[in-house]
């Protein structure tokens, strides 16, 4: 395996370039999976049939907080980043684990959104506005949790294994796939809750 | 007793009892065969965990092949019970059956894995490099196909098959009008498959990008691999929004959301919207890959440089982008009215440019050249007047005010025929004659090549053209019977008659395959055909590292170039080669990924639960996994060349 | 060569075979509307045909003047790496050819999609045309009558379709009178026709719908205005009125005969059209609340 030194860690064998270009093409798929699934729940955000509306069901608090940890997260694991570069493992390792706890955070918050939609009547069945909601919601949920896993095969790994080129390529590409994760909460936070409570 | 019924299936006949016993002693056949040779380790180290490029190429030819025939036999039961006015060899539900799976089969399992093999046998070889650039996501990639192929094959015997049609339109689709397990099968076997072309996508692309041999910039690429990163640019932004449609048909099936449905504000024409957004530019990811194939073929074959090289790039991304703009096409007649209409009548219709424009250079690439009537150039030249007839009507189609009266009629059946099978198809086959012989050492008989080609075409045009016809009578499509009053009888006899000519070349095929693998000759080198690129560079059978130094490039046709202008291709002294090690897990991931669909389909919650786990577990051990491949010595590597005959 | 030959021998052979018969359905139009779109399609035919003969002509050309047989052995084929001018060439003419259809088919566009030409300045007949597996059920709301699986309409008058459906996505397809359009459940579409003289045509559901789709057919009869009212006369004498249980019998999958009623299940099952908000389909709805006054005034008069 030969190591470029002129490159950050995580760029530094050929491989490695190929990993993070090749995760860059897989958000550019990720982009249209949760693109189509908002081009669904805007289109049958109005269709409730007899079920609540949008209005009904959002409340502004949990979803403060949902954002506010999230955004958070997004930023420690950029600290991440910046200490893994600077070679500094241990505090990669912290940052990391914030990160992880954060979403921890973000995602029982959510658990308890969705059992509060449950209580009032709002369940995956009962129209096509909601059934569009939560596969949404669902979906991105689904992409935190595996994230969550990911990131403590990381920690252990580089626990483990110390700071090499394939590790720090790991935790790089994990960044990546944290930052757009965010990225795609913003536009939720924006365009299904803000735009669903006015 | 409730819980085995599921299980039956619902329309026996004859035929699928035939069938279950056909496959129940191929598989007792291969598993004996294996036994009895002491193959299976053979089978699992050199092909079941294999990363190379080259075997996963192959894997995807055969199971192409497979598939065609499982489709074509489809196809002549079609044909036969449409042959006579109200026959009965079939009931509607049969054909219904019937003429759903022909579709997906022939889409995306015969189609898809016939693009998937060329990619991957040629686009590395191209380019000089070593393999693609996650060579054990390429793994995955054919064993997700593969399984999801096996999944949608088994609907036949266990459960009852598709019958919504391969565009599955809800409400027809969702559980009130289509009852039994057939639309899960479509939906998860589909959904396997499709995750395994995506990565695919995210694979060429990377490695197109990334690993061109020293030299070759993007304007020398040459034109199969610039198909190739096109068709995989549009896999990577088409498949998703498929993926997000299943799920959400998948979920309305099984856990009773609303997305399709006609209750509760569900919206049917969501789905129409959503499967034509994939599907358009589906059929560009097929016809690309073709286009770049005849590209090679008539400039080899020609003795030419091929005619417009950057328009030939240009018209091809400029048809990846309308590609995704023109899918209202396929249902005009939902009602958006005349404005809609005619942007995308418009959209649509351009698209002839771009493609009127490749064809022309084609023509051009012939001007001035050699031409030797080989059986790949054969179809090249079949392909250029029957591919043109296909996409005028297609323009005939685009024109929205008229598509009133082709839509849904044997027309527009026709006219999609028209533009796969010589576009698709014979690109299929040219591509298979061409590169027979880098791949297995020996050349496919000429003779018997070209008596497939006069059946394949004459077949063709006897089976299709008709339907122009009937379609402009009123033939409707997917209607298993007609009255004899309506007059469609003879046409549809003689389409019956062209089916069976087509049958028979596809059956030439396989003759041919095994008569050039008794009696062809072995010494045929490396450049049988007398071709430009680099595909052709390296030794015959390819070496496992296919070069085993890297290519000096400096043009679209560097192979060319050191053959007549002396430029030197192979530099320097051998080095160490770095090599990806074998691995089981892609297999047993996605057998894994098979028991998963399999528990989705009849609603089995525990092992489906059981299965998903697994998948997470390969995922897990594939994170923890140091793989650090394995290296070629140089006298390893002398030892190789010297006995391929020469050092390259 | 010989291959072109075949080609072109199995064409003419089809042709002959084809004017042998009677004029295929869609090309032998018997309203305003299919005349529109035969004549589209006859253009387009003869356009692309000249399209497909140069193409072929090139090739053969090609074919015949650079084969390797006939070429001397030290012929080297030059490098030619492409010319603007005739690259230009190949997209003008194109473009000039799409442009020209497109014109075409923009201006055919809005044609189908309003009232037939000539018929303007008539009162269109509105008939609720709903599928239901895998029958068609004929609602005339001005008349208080309903049908199943035949249509009687007045020629030379324009007729409005409403076109839904109960389940399965449908197409209402009448050949001879003009292009298709699909019924579906959660919206209804419109579509206008016309009949320009009495005669018989034969109607279908052109779109997949399952097990019966084959037999989902209609027959089409138009008459005089004469005899379209007397039938309704006649309908009002004999028929039995629909009630809401007996059209939910109707409804159960399968396939009926022709069937008459008075009344329409319009008054206890309406057409689900609440979903219309587009600005060309609330015009529509206006007018369509004009024919329900008019009803009730039809209604007085009974």
């Amino acid at each position: 395996m030969k190591i470029d030194h002129s490159q950050p860690l995580e760029y530094s064998t050929d491989q490695n370039q190929l990993n993070i270009l090749g995760f860059w093409i897989f958000l550019g798929a990720e982009i249209m999976l949760f693109a189509t699934l908002f081009t669904a729940y805007f289109t049958l955000a109005g269709r409730t049939g007899s079920g609540p509306t949008p209005a009904d069901m959002f409340e502004i608090t949990p979803v403060l907080i949902e954002t506010f940890v999230l955004l958070t997260s997004s930023f420690t694991i950029g600290l991440g980043i910046h200490a893994m570069r600077l070679g500094r493992k241990n505090a990669m390792l912290a940052f990391f684990g914030i990160t992880l706890l954060l979403g921890l955070g973000f995602l029982g918050v959510e658990i308890y959104e969705f059992m509060h939609y449950y209580h009032i009547g709002a369940t995956y069945q009962t129209s096509a506005f909601t059934s569009a909601l939560m596969t949404t919601l669902g979906t991105h949920g689904a992409h935190v949790t595996l994230g969550l896993f990911w990131g403590t095969f990381i920690i252990i790994q580089v626990i483990k294994r110390g700071l090499t080129p394939q590790n720090a390529n790991k935790a790089f590409i994990f960044s990546l796939y944290w930052h757009f994760l965010d990225v795609v909460w913003i536009f939720i936070f924006s365009f299904v809750y803000l735009k669903g409570m006015m | 007793m409730e819980f085995f019924q599921r299980f039956a299936i619902p329309h026996p006949s004859p035929a699928i009892y035939a069938s279950m016993v056909a496959i129940a002693l191929v598989s007792i056949g291969i598993v004996v065969g294996l036994t009895y040779f002491k193959k299976w380790g053979y089978l699992w180290r050199e092909w079941l965990t294999t990363v190379d490029h080259k075997k996963i190429g192959i894997m995807y030819l055969l199971s192409a092949i497979l598939m065609l025939f499982r489709g074509g036999a489809d196809a002549i039961m079609m044909r036969a019970q449409l042959a006579t006015p109200e026959a009965k060899l079939l009931d509607a539900q049969h054909y219904n059956e019937i003429f759903t799976t022909h579709g997906v089969v022939m889409i995306i399992f015969m189609a898809m894995p016939f693009i998937f093999a060329f990619m991957n046998l040629i686009v590395p070889l191209q380019i000089g490099a070593r393999d693609v650039a996650f060579p054990r996501l390429n793994a995955l990639s054919f064993w997700l196909f593969f399984f999801g192929a096996m999944l949608f094959n088994i609907s036949f015997v266990v459960g009852g098959s598709p019958d919504a049609g391969w565009t599955s339109y809800f409400p027809l689709a969702g559980n009130d009008f289509s009852t039994s397990v057939g639309t899960n099968y479509y939906m998860i076997a589909i959904q396997i498959s499709g995750i395994g072309s995506l990565m695919t996508g995210i694979n060429m692309i990377t490695t197109i990008l990334k690993m061109r041999a020293p030299g070759m910039k993007l304007m020398q690429m040459p034109m199969f691999t610039w198909s190739a990163f096109i068709a995989n640019v549009i896999i990577v932004f088409a498949f998703p929004v498929l993926t997000v449609a299943l799920i959400m048909g998948t979920t309305d099936r099984l856990f009773g959301t609303n997305f399709f449905t006609t209750g509760n504000g569900g919206m049917d024409m969501l789905w129409a919207n959503f499967f034509w957004v994939w599907g358009h530019p589906e059929v560009y990811i097929l016809i690309l890959p073709a286009f770049g194939l005849y590209s090679e073929i008539i400039s080899t074959f020609s003795s030419r440089n091929l005619y417009g090289y950057k328009s030939m790039v240009a018209s091809m991304v400029i048809i990846s982008l309308l590609s995704f703009l023109v899918w209202t096409h396929h249902f005009f007649t939902m009602g958006q009215g005349a404005l809609t209409n005619s942007i995308f009548s418009i959209t649509t219709m351009a698209i002839s440019v771009p493609t009127g424009v490749k064809i022309f250079n084609w023509l051009f690439t012939m001007w001035k050249g050699k031409i030797r009537f080989t059986v790949p150039m054969l179809y090249s030249i079949g392909f250029i007047p029957l591919f043109v007839i296909g996409g005028v009507t297609g323009v005939m189609l685009a024109m929205s005010a008229a598509d009133y009266q082709y839509h849904n009629t044997m027309f527009l059946v026709a006219h999609f025929h028209n533009a796969i099978i010589p576009g698709v198809v014979f690109a299929m086959l040219a591509g298979l004659t061409y590169y027979w012989p880098k791949f297995f050492g020996f050349m496919l008989n000429e003779k018997i090549g070209k008596s497939t080609f006069w059946l394949l075409s004459i077949g063709f045009v006897l089976a299709f053209f008709p339907m122009y016809i009937t379609g402009l009578d009123g033939q409707a499509r997917r209607m298993y019977t007609y009255s004899e009053a309506t007059g469609f009888g003879p046409l549809n006899m003689v389409s019956f008659f062209g089916a069976g000519l087509m049958a028979l070349g596809f059956v030439t095929i396989v003759w041919n395959i095994y008569y050039s693998f008794k009696n062809s000759p072995r010494d045929i080198g490396s450049d049988p055909w007398d071709a430009r690129s680099l595909e052709w560079a390296t030794h015959t059978p390819v070496p496992v590292y296919n070069f085993a130094r890297m290519p000096q490039v400096n043009s679209s046709e560097a192979f060319w170039d050191s053959k007549k202008k002396g430029h030197q291709l192979f530099k320097g002294e051998y080095q160490e080669i770095h090599m990806p090690n074998n691995s089981g897990v892609p297999f047993v991931m996605s057998a894994i990924f098979f028991v998963a669909g399999f528990s989705f389909v009849f609603a089995l919650w525990v092992p489906a639960v059981i299965a998903l786990i697994g998948i997470f577990i390969c995922m897990g051990l594939r994170s923890f996994e140091l793989d650090h491949g394995y290296h070629i010595h140089v006298e390893e590597i002398e030892e190789t060349e010297k006995k391929l005959g020469g050092a390259k | 060569m010989k291959r072109k030959w075949s080609l072109l021998a199995s064409l003419t052979a089809l042709v002959v075979f084809l004017t042998g018969c009677e004029p295929l359905l869609v090309l032998d139009p018997k309203g305003p509307q299919a005349a529109r779109q035969a004549s589209d399609i006859m253009l387009s035919i003869y356009i692309m045909a000249g399209i497909v003969i140069v193409v072929m002509a090139i090739l053969v050309y090609v074919l015949w003047k650079y084969r390797a047989s006939k070429l001397p052995a030290d012929y080297e084929p030059p490098h030619v790496e492409g010319n603007i001018w005739v690259e230009a060439i190949c997209v003008g003419i194109p473009v000039i050819i799409v442009a020209v259809l497109s014109f075409v088919s923009v201006k055919s566009n809005y044609i189908v999609e309003s009232t037939p030409q000539g018929y303007e300045d008539q009162e269109p007949l509105v008939v609720y045309a709903s599928s239901s597996d895998w029958k068609w059920h004929f609602s005339y709301p001005e008349q208080g009558i309903e049908t199943v699986n035949y249509l009687y309409i007045p020629a030379d008058r324009p007729i409005e379709f409403k076109l839904y459906s109960f389940g399965s996505i449908t197409s209402f397809w009448i050949p001879q009178l003009g292009g298709q359009k699909y019924a579906m459940a959660d919206m209804v579409t419109t579509l206008h026709l016309a009949a320009d003289a009495p005669g018989e045509f034969v109607g279908r559901n052109a779109n997949f719908s399952g097990k019966g789709f084959a037999e989902n057919t209609f027959n089409v009869t138009a008459m005089t205005q004469a005899d379209f009212d007397e039938w309704v006369e006649e309908v009002h004498e004999t028929a039995d009125p629909i009630t809401e249980d007996e059209f939910e019998t109707l409804l159960e999958p399968g396939h009926l005969g022709q069937m008459t009623f008075t009344g329409t299940h319009l008054d206890f099952s309406p057409a689900p059209e609440h979903n219309h908000h587009s600005e060309e389909d609330s015009s529509e709805h206006d007018q369509h609340e004009t024919h329900e006054t008019h009803e009730e005034t039809d209604h007085a008069h009974h």
